[in-house]
């Protein structure tokens, strides 16, 4: 039988605000335990919660980035049960009515393009966390993860392969660190994923019973966790038992997920509305003002970069991965003009290459836009030829300084001067008479042997075009 | 000076004259306190030492003429209130290890103010009974009979003022916990609008009708202190901003015209015929001062108690939850892995009618239940609220008994809960619509138990509330009257 595996992600996206969701702590990461921790994060008796304006804004603009409806009143919901390190013994969420409903975001997998319909993405806290390690039997809390605030993302159940989840992922993750809602950090735990994982007979409408994978904090393990699951459910199902409704942990040591717990054991968690809280009520005015302040999204700025500059799919999408390769390749356009192909080319062919070497972000490139666009510039007058001006762009890499200067002190301009090209040129004709009768008798190649010898003596800085047609017009003279 | 009779606003003056200093005056309450609380029980923690540094501090205030209205005079607090330094126990063992790390809103108010703070009042656990009988700190004795309740959850607060061992205290009320323990104790108390005190710091039991309030003798001191009180607080999504206001502005506006709604559901049977009969009063006298009555109707009132009993404790349930033994509290001793010692702790620290009330909210909020009870008690609160909205159009305040009895004495209601329940019949209502609303002093019954008058205001009445209990005080003496166990009164 042919298997076809069902997949819906949640992402929790931690938003890059200041403070935490619900109190004025710092959301810092990496703080000794429990120092961004103040009585509201620790629930002593009496403390309330007052909503973080900007984890609000992050949310809208999240959903305006996706085409979702902005709920003009949402409510908080207390989500109940006792665990050690959530300090208040429920979690305040969203349930019914949450900020942003429905949306889409569009993939690509293997060159075929899919949208994958969001059904939700809600405003919460996060809780803290219980250390079992290095105390002896006991345990200890640190609550200064306690009331970060989180969006958290949720797909229908659209994508029918790791590949696509991955892809969605990708292109989620992308998309919150593009609008600056979140610093995109897995290893922090930024951006973590849950994965609904379900298979069916090919055909069949009806969904299979699905199983939830906590806390996948790599793309990489994401793919593995998926298609783990996909063959273990499967085995199970053609092994002739079935698929029960748990919640699964991926152990990326072992390469498998294993059972947390059943739902048999799924607590209820007597949401209701959070009685500290009023309604959520955002305004058009509110989110006017985040729509004016969201900037170009990557899937628009691929197309115009395709379609009004006429770069290719291949570099678009590279000079697209993230907002800063983005705003690098703008900056670049912004400084003159230039031609935008040029421009790409080098952005992801010499200076993606340089960076990668270096192991460097774009942001934190030693060559900056305004450097690269007074070298383009030269390029693109004539002034240099490719080879030179991989030697400025070295220079400019490891010295800095301005391209023309660097020009100037070493000489390295083209020979504009036909007169002193033409000098050239004759003086190899006298030296190799020989080369000359061969070429006028017919034998091309030898043409090849005149461009080197030229451009030996010139030290490269002959220009190419204009060295080839004056060799020709030599050559051909009788 | 004799303690028994000042007014704020002479023990005010009296500090400002330099006829008394903050210290004599709050040594004076001290002193009477510690005498009287081993019978009483009013206080769960006196502090002398840090009660006599805000004094002193105060008198500094006082000799460079500085400070306001309530500098150096000493104000009970309720230990609902998280106050900085104090054990804030919330009359629960739960808490009996609890020294708050923070002031609530409320106290900070007061101790900017240059209030100096007495002590912290016994109450029902997590203010959670109309008696005074579920504090783990003892019982609270009513101060006119020693064998009957004071009422709750704010009995400490009411038996300290009607006894006269704080000119003022502080209280709360979520379903008549201020205004039933004033009636029954025959002191003044004002339970204001929702949002307009500050829940700040002010140990939660059910979210959305607790409020912050006074206890005092009368109306006028009533007006001295929650001038202090009333304060936007951001810390405090439900705090409502408001322009700053002078409770004392209606105190000299006749009450010609004055429209007294009466409910129809307020008269009927069950209510004691000594409190039927000083309401009668009471409304002949307001009708002297040139008020007029109004038959209204408030046809969902005798559904305020079930929609209470499923929307607090579903609120309580879950506000109650951070009582796990892990970060402060109560813990229990005995415990194998985490799950045993939540709930261990949990047993031992709570008692039994807060457990009933976590129980029933964590009932109606489950799954399946959800919708019959908490949604349904929802949409029934809306109805109540729309009864009185309705009826302030055809009326000014809304008056009526506080109480159906007089005190009843300890035990009475213990094995019967929903007896207990319906001593809050004509007070819960007020909550559920989040309305200010008083009770004063209108009289006594066979017994000699004070008896209770409840006004109702609209949202944010409460100035009109306090000049229309005012004017009544002006011509009655009831709010002047204090149990001969008191009467004593020493002197300053």
């Amino acid at each position: 039988m042919n298997w076809e595996m069902v997949i819906g992600l949640e992402t929790h996206v931690q938003l890059a605000t200041v403070s935490k969701m619900f109190s004025g702590s710092a959301t810092a990461f990496g703080a000794p335990p429990n120092q961004q921790a103040n009585e509201v994060d620790l629930a002593l008796p009496g403390v309330l919660p007052v909503p973080n304006r900007q984890a609000v804004a992050c949310a809208i603009r999240f959903g305006l980035a996706v085409g979702a409806n902005i709920a003009p009143r949402s409510w908080f919901a207390r989500k109940n049960y006792f665990y050690p390190d959530l300090p208040k013994g429920y979690q305040i969420s969203q349930f019914e009515l949450p900020i942003v409903q429905g949306g889409a975001l569009e993939i690509e997998v293997e060159g075929v393009r899919h949208s994958v319909q969001l059904t939700r993405a809600h405003l919460e806290e996060d809780a803290g966390k219980s250390l079992h390690e290095d105390f002896h039997g006991r345990s200890g809390i640190d609550l200064n993860r306690a009331g970060t605030p989180l969006l958290e993302i949720v797909t229908e159940p659209v994508m029918r392969s790791a590949a696509e989840a991955v892809a969605y992922a990708r292109m989620l993750h992308r998309l919150v660190t593009w609008i600056g809602i979140c610093d995109g950090n897995m290893q922090e735990g930024s951006f973590r994923c849950d994965a609904n994982v379900s298979v069916r007979p090919q055909g069949q409408t009806a969904l299979g019973t699905r199983c939830e994978i906590k806390n996948l904090n790599s793309f990489r393990f994401l793919e593995r966790a998926i298609q783990f699951e996909f063959a273990r459910q499967v085995e199970l199902l053609e092994g002739g038992g079935r698929v029960i409704q748990e919640t699964r942990l991926y152990d990326p040591d072992r390469d498998e997920t294993r059972s947390m717990r059943s739902k048999e054991d799924a607590q209820d968690y007597r949401y209701f509305p959070d009685p500290d809280l009023l309604p959520l009520c955002v305004d058009a005015s509110w989110i006017e003002s985040e729509r004016a302040a969201l900037p170009e999204l990557p899937e628009a700025l691929s197309q115009r970069l395709q379609h009004t500059l006429g770069l290719s799919a291949y570099d678009a999408g590279l000079l697209t991965a993230s907002r800063a390769w983005a705003e690098y390749y703008l900056a670049l356009l912004k400084e003159g003009a230039v031609d935008p192909k040029l421009c790409a080319n080098w952005v992801t062919g010499e200076l993606a290459a340089a960076l990668k070497r270096e192991g460097l972000e774009v942001a934190v490139s030693p060559v900056s836009s305004s450097q690269l666009a007074g070298l383009l510039a030269r390029v693109q007058d004539g002034t240099l030829s490719g080879k030179l001006a991989k030697e400025v762009f070295d220079i400019l890499w490891r010295e800095g300084g301005v391209a023309d200067a660097i020009i100037a002190a070493q000489g390295l301009s083209q020979m504009s001067d036909l007169a002193a090209l033409e000098g050239v040129i004759d003086e190899l004709m006298v030296q190799h008479p020989e080369q000359v009768a061969e070429f006028r008798g017919g034998k091309e190649k030898v043409f090849g042997f005149f461009v080197g010898r030229a451009m030996k003596a010139t030290g490269g800085r002959a220009n190419p075009a204009q060295l080839n047609e004056l060799l020709r017009r030599k050559l051909a003279a009788v | 000076m004799n303690l028994d009779r000042t007014s704020l606003r002479e023990l005010a003056d009296g500090l400002r004259s330099r006829e008394f200093s903050s210290v004599e005056l709050t040594q004076a309450y001290l002193e009477r306190a510690h005498h009287q609380n081993e019978t009483l029980g009013c206080f769960i923690t006196l502090d002398p030492e840090r009660s006599l540094i805000q004094a002193r501090a105060a008198d500094q205030r006082l000799a460079r003429a500085e400070g306001g209205p309530l500098t150096g005079i000493p104000v009970a607090h309720k230990d609902i209130f998280c106050t900085a330094g104090w054990l804030t126990t919330c009359g629960s063992r739960m808490l009996s290890n609890f020294v708050a790390p923070y002031d609530a809103h409320v106290i900070t108010r007061f101790n900017e103010a240059g209030g100096v703070i007495l002590g912290k009042t016994n109450m029902d656990e997590f203010a959670m009974g109309s008696s005074n009988e579920t504090s783990f700190y003892g019982k609270v004795r009513n101060p006119w009979s020693l064998d009957h309740v004071p009422g709750g959850s704010s009995g400490g607060s009411a038996a300290a003022v009607a006894a006269r061992l704080a000119p003022l205290a502080t209280a709360s009320d979520t379903g008549g916990s201020i205004r039933q323990p004033a009636a029954l104790c025959g002191v003044s108390g004002i339970k204001p609008t929702y949002g307009r005190v500050s829940r700040y710091g002010m140990i939660a039991y059910a979210s959305s009708l607790d409020q912050g309030g006074l206890m005092a003798p009368s109306a006028a001191d009533l007006a001295w202190g929650l001038g202090i009180m009333a304060d936007y607080d951001e810390r405090d999504a439900t705090s409502v901003a408001r322009p700053e206001e002078d409770f004392f502005q209606d105190f000299e506006r006749p009450l010609t015209g004055l429209r007294i709604g009466l409910p129809r559901q307020y008269f009927g049977s069950g209510v004691d015929a000594d409190v039927a009969q000083a309401m009668e009063e009471a409304l002949r006298e307001y009708e002297r001062l040139g008020a007029v009555r109004v038959d209204i109707d408030l046809p969902h009132s005798d559904l305020s108690v079930p929609v209470y009993y499923v929307l607090a404790p579903a609120e309580a349930s879950s506000n109650l939850s951070r009582y796990d033994g892990v970060r402060y509290g109560w813990r229990a001793q005995q415990y194998g892995d985490l799950q045993e010692m939540i709930g261990r702790s949990r047993a031992e620290g709570f008692g039994a009618e807060v457990k009933r009330r976590i129980l029933t909210g964590a009932y109606v909020l489950s799954q399946g239940y959800y919708d019959a009870y908490y949604l349904q008690a929802q949409r029934v609160r809306r109805l109540i609220q729309q009864d009185f909205l309705q009826a302030f159009e055809q009326c000014d305040v809304i008056m009526g008994p506080t109480t159906p009895t007089p005190a009843f004495p300890f035990g009475a209601k213990t094995e019967d809960p929903v007896q207990m329940y319906l001593s809050d019949i004509f007070t819960i209502g007020v909550n559920l619509a989040g309305l200010p609303a008083m009770s004063i002093p209108a009289g006594f019954g066979a017994q000699g138990l004070p008896l209770g008058l409840q006004l109702i205001g609209p949202h944010f009445g409460e100035a009109r509330l306090l000049a229309v209990a005012h004017r009544y005080q002006q011509v009655t003496d009831w709010h002047r009257r204090v149990p001969v166990y008191a009467a004593a009164g020493e002197r300053v």
